[in-house]
């Protein structure tokens, strides 16, 4: 109670370094409430509840925040403010003769608000909402203990991304980085009887953790150099280093300084699933669909993205960093473009067009269109979430079927049009198709790669993998919801009479016969055979609470486009999102940004909040060609104004590649004109089916040196170190053994004993007398 | 003793019994009650030779009073016979007490103490 007391104090009042936080107090609101949804829905896990309590709990707490989030945004004045939580950690030790004049490491409970935090907390908690009320239907098999888990582990998430996006320090942000990835393995093992369930939660969790491993070095490193890890101190300080960078004088920042962003995209690219830790991802599917889109396409994924944008300063000081970052990206979009081009589960194929985005989104960091990222975070939040809840619906409806040759028309049953829409919708944005969200995010990023000096490569791949994302996204529209009708139910089959619902991994149901013979793909444990004659299964169209979460979705979607026209207060460009950037520490206006011929040595004109930092008219030298000043070129022609249309007929052609292949002609769910083209690139497209073996390659090059390695760490510990124990325990019985005969019972040997001893006592008494 | 036979005129042949002599004596019996509890077998044997050590060195004992005029030597020995006496009694006690167990005298029946 006094904590509590003390934060609404300290919400009134100035608090460390900020501007007084009236309007920034009510985001205290989203952590506690998540906080309390975290709690009312173990107690339900506790006292049995056996309805739908936990859900209406969850979406009542994520509404809350929501609304907290939305009047915060609403009163928001520019700047940034910290909200004063309460003080977490606070060490001081004095008179450190150190440089830096490190004397204390303070990290506490409070909250960094500024518009970049605004942005991704309207998406996050707004997405959340919904997520939360179609997974009140979606999960609504599995009431019980089992739902109370699930939006257990659902609160703790938001709360956990609550932290991360909105801490003012790098360990707030670490602690919710943990949080979110400890959720995600929670939720993708939530079928926890499914083995293969388990291992993709393990594998998710530990490649995080390797990414974590470069978070927690760059943190580290940043309190070493910096002396403090809260952004106001690291920014402040930071600001003589831009002040050199953007005069070109990269010899003058520190070395160690150069190295905190190397270290920290490593944690980015584990998080946000980047080569060469992405593997996880696709395997994530396991999860439940709602965890799927909200964390692995919305909220989780997008962790890393935020990292970078927030700590975007520290990665302009390096040369380095942020054109790996931008390769890193595309390379890993063009990879998982390709390997979504051959999978058949669409749940998959939309794993990896999310890997292929976030490849987009990094690139676009990388190119110093840190505002197109964040409009494709944005959108992408929306449109893939919109994708997957599609998707799950048809799981939901169709027991688990997945796999694209089994399902045809599915738009035009009965019931499933509302799904079609979103699917459609979703799609297009996916595509690029011009016009929707995803075009103008996309585009902005395309325009700035190819007009930054050094970067056209990055154009060029990204222009290719978005001919393929619209090929491989109108593959599974074409294939799946239109064409003629035809379906095959899933595995997830237990016949019950009134119900065709599907249950996952229950053991124990009664089955009832079936008509179908085998299922093809996994079992999902304890199913046995016996599906003898005839009952029918009828697909199970969606409920209310889906049909409605997926048409708010698409309204949402399809208003996202027009964020790109709102014009933003400070008069930048880019849009509503572009001015949301601007003023955060995510800021960098390029001087290529619109024109191509002016100087790049004037200062760029920035929409000056006192944290935002690094313009003036340098680059980062890797950007830099001989003449500074002129933006690169797209062909010739200036990308900004040129990109809509090559993108637009790129993507153009990748849908009518789609709709040759997959719609026209087809009459069954199986086989389309894709598969007589097959014989032609046969091997490689059954390399790209099998991932390119980079699960194979990670088996090879870690898993098999680790296991030989565990095993040569066993023998050490069973002979040496058992074997020195050993000896320790072995001396003392020796040394016993050797003196037992000394009892021998015999009471004549004990006075032979007695009478040798006297004698020899004699002796040396004799000896010493006499010597 | 020499004193005697000097009074009878006879010229004493022999030396004077010095304090060498009498631990001589003495040491010769320990060693023989050492050997005798060593080796024989029986135990009233064996706590015979026991005694004859306790009168060896109550017979040093003697001797070295008589030598150095104190008569310490002598009361020690008043009390240690006296005391091993009622030692025996007790010692014996046991022997019989070990006989009816055993059927025998024989130090060599006891050997539950094997370590």
């Amino acid at each position: 109670m006094t904590m509590l007391a003390d934060m609404l104090a300290a919400m009134t009042s100035p608090a460390t370094g900020g501007k007084v936080p009236q309007g920034a107090g009510l985001m205290m609101l989203v952590p506690a409430l998540t906080l309390l949804g975290v709690v009312l829905c173990t107690l339900c896990a506790i006292f049995r509840v056996k309805n739908k309590l936990p859900a209406w709990i969850s979406v009542g707490c994520l509404v809350g925040s929501f609304v907290a989030v939305a009047a915060t945004y609403a009163g928001f004045d520019g700047g940034a403010k910290i909200a004063h939580g309460f003080e977490w950690i606070t060490f001081h030790w004095s008179d450190a003769p150190v440089s830096g004049g490190k004397a204390s490491f303070v990290a506490n409970f409070s909250f960094y608000i500024d518009s970049l935090t605004l942005l991704w907390m309207l998406f996050v908690t707004g997405l959340a909402t919904l997520i939360a009320l179609y997974a009140s239907e979606y999960m609504s098999h599995d009431v019980g203990t089992g739902y109370c888990r699930f939006f257990v582990a659902f609160c703790l998430f938001v709360f956990s991304m609550a932290c991360l996006v909105m801490g003012d320090n790098m360990l707030l942000l670490y602690l919710g980085w943990e949080g979110v990835g400890l959720c995600s393995y929670l939720l993708i093992g939530y079928f926890y009887k499914k083995p293969s369930a388990v291992a993709a939660a393990k594998k998710a969790f530990i490649m995080n953790r390797i990414g974590d491993l470069g978070l927690a070095l760059g943190i580290m490193l940043t309190f070493v150099h910096f002396g403090s890890i809260e952004y106001t101190v690291i920014f402040e300080k930071a600001k003589p280093y831009l002040a050199a960078m953007s005069e070109g004088r990269y010899g003058d920042i520190p070395t160690m300084v150069k190295v905190i962003p190397l270290l920290l995209m490593v944690g980015a690219f584990g998080k946000s699933a980047q080569l060469p830790l992405y593997v996880w991802l696709p395997d994530a599917m396991e999860g439940p669909t709602p965890v799927s889109a909200l964390i692995h396409a919305a909220t989780m994924v997008t962790a890393g993205v935020y990292l970078i944008a927030r700590t975007y300063p520290l990665f302009l000081l390096s040369e380095w960093a942020l054109p790996i970052v931008a390769w890193v990206g595309t390379l890993t979009a063009f990879l998982a473009a390709t390997i979504g081009m051959a999978q058949f589960d669409i749940k998959r194929i939309m794993a990896y067009s999310t890997v292929s985005q976030l490849g987009y989104m990094f690139a676009g960091l990388g190119v110093l269109a840190s505002t197109g990222a964040a409009f494709h975070v944005f959108t992408h939040a929306f449109f893939k979430a919109m994708l997957f809840l599609s998707c799950g619906a048809v799981m939901h409806g169709f027991a688990g079927q997945l796999d694209l040759r089994k399902l045809s028309g599915v738009a035009f049953m009965k019931g499933w049009g509302i799904v079609g829409i979103a699917m459609f919708v979703g799609c297009l944005n996916l595509a690029g198709f011009p016009f929707t969200a995803g075009y103008f995010s996309k585009d902005m990023i395309l325009a700035e790669a190819f007009t930054t000096p050094g970067m056209a490569g990055i154009g060029w791949v990204l222009l290719l993998t978005a001919g393929l994302t619209a090929y491989y996204t109108f593959r599974v529209f074409f294939r799946v919801f239109v064409g003629p009708k035809y379906y095959e139910p899933g595995d997830e089959v237990h016949a019950h009479a009134d119900h065709g619902h599907d249950s996952h991994g229950h053991d124990g149901h009664a089955k009832d016969s079936h008509g179908h013979g085998e299922h093809a793909g996994d079992h999902a444990g304890g199913h046995g055979g016996g599906h003898g004659g005839g009952h029918e299964f009828h697909p199970h169209a969606p409920g209310w609470a889906i049909n409605s979460v997926l048409a708010i979705l698409t309204v949402a979607t399809i208003a996202a486009a027009g964020a790109y026209f709102l014009k933003p207060a400070d008069g930048g460009h880019g849009g509503w999102v572009g001015g949301m950037v601007h003023s955060s520490s995510a800021a960098f206006e390029s001087p290529f940004a619109h024109h191509g011929a002016e100087g790049g040595a004037e200062g760029g004109a920035n929409g000056g909040a006192g944290q935002a930092q690094g313009h003036a008219g340098g680059l980062p030298s890797a950007f830099r060609t001989g003449e500074a000043g002129h933006g690169g070129t797209f062909l010739g022609w200036d990308p900004h104004k040129v990109m809509y249309y090559v993108s637009a007929v790129v993507g153009a052609v990748g849908i009518l590649a789609a709709f040759v292949l997959h719609y026209a002609g087809r009459t069954t769910a199986a086989r389309s004109r894709a598969d007589g083209l097959l014989p032609m690139v046969g091997g490689v497209s059954r390399l790209a089916q099998r991932k390119w073996l980079v699960d194979e390659l990670y088996d090879a090059l870690v898993r098999k040196p680790l296991w030989v390695l565990s095993n040569v760490f066993h023998l050490i510990d069973k002979l040496v170190v058992d074997g020195l124990v050993d000896l320790a325990g072995f001396i003392p019985r020796a040394v016993g053994g050797s003196i037992r005969p000394a009892q021998s019972g015999v009471l004549h040997g004990y006075a032979l004993g007695m009478a040798g001893g006297l004698a020899l006592f004699l002796v040396i008494v004799l000896l010493v007398t006499f010597a | 003793m020499m004193w005697l036979l000097a009074q009878a005129g006879h010229p004493a042949a022999m030396h004077e019994a010095t304090l060498a002599h009498y631990l001589f004596v003495a040491v010769a019996m320990f060693v023989i009650g050492v050997i005798g509890f060593l080796t024989r077998r029986n135990l009233i044997v064996m706590f015979l030779c026991t005694e004859l050590m306790f009168l060896a060195a109550g017979i040093a004992a003697i001797a070295f009073g008589r030598f150095w005029l104190d008569y310490t030597g002598q009361s020690l020995v008043i009390f240690v016979v006296t005391v091993a006496a009622a030692e025996a009694a007790m010692a014996l006690a046991l022997v019989v007490l070990l006989f009816r167990k055993r059927e025998t005298l024989s130090a060599e029946a006891w050997q539950e103490l094997k370590g």
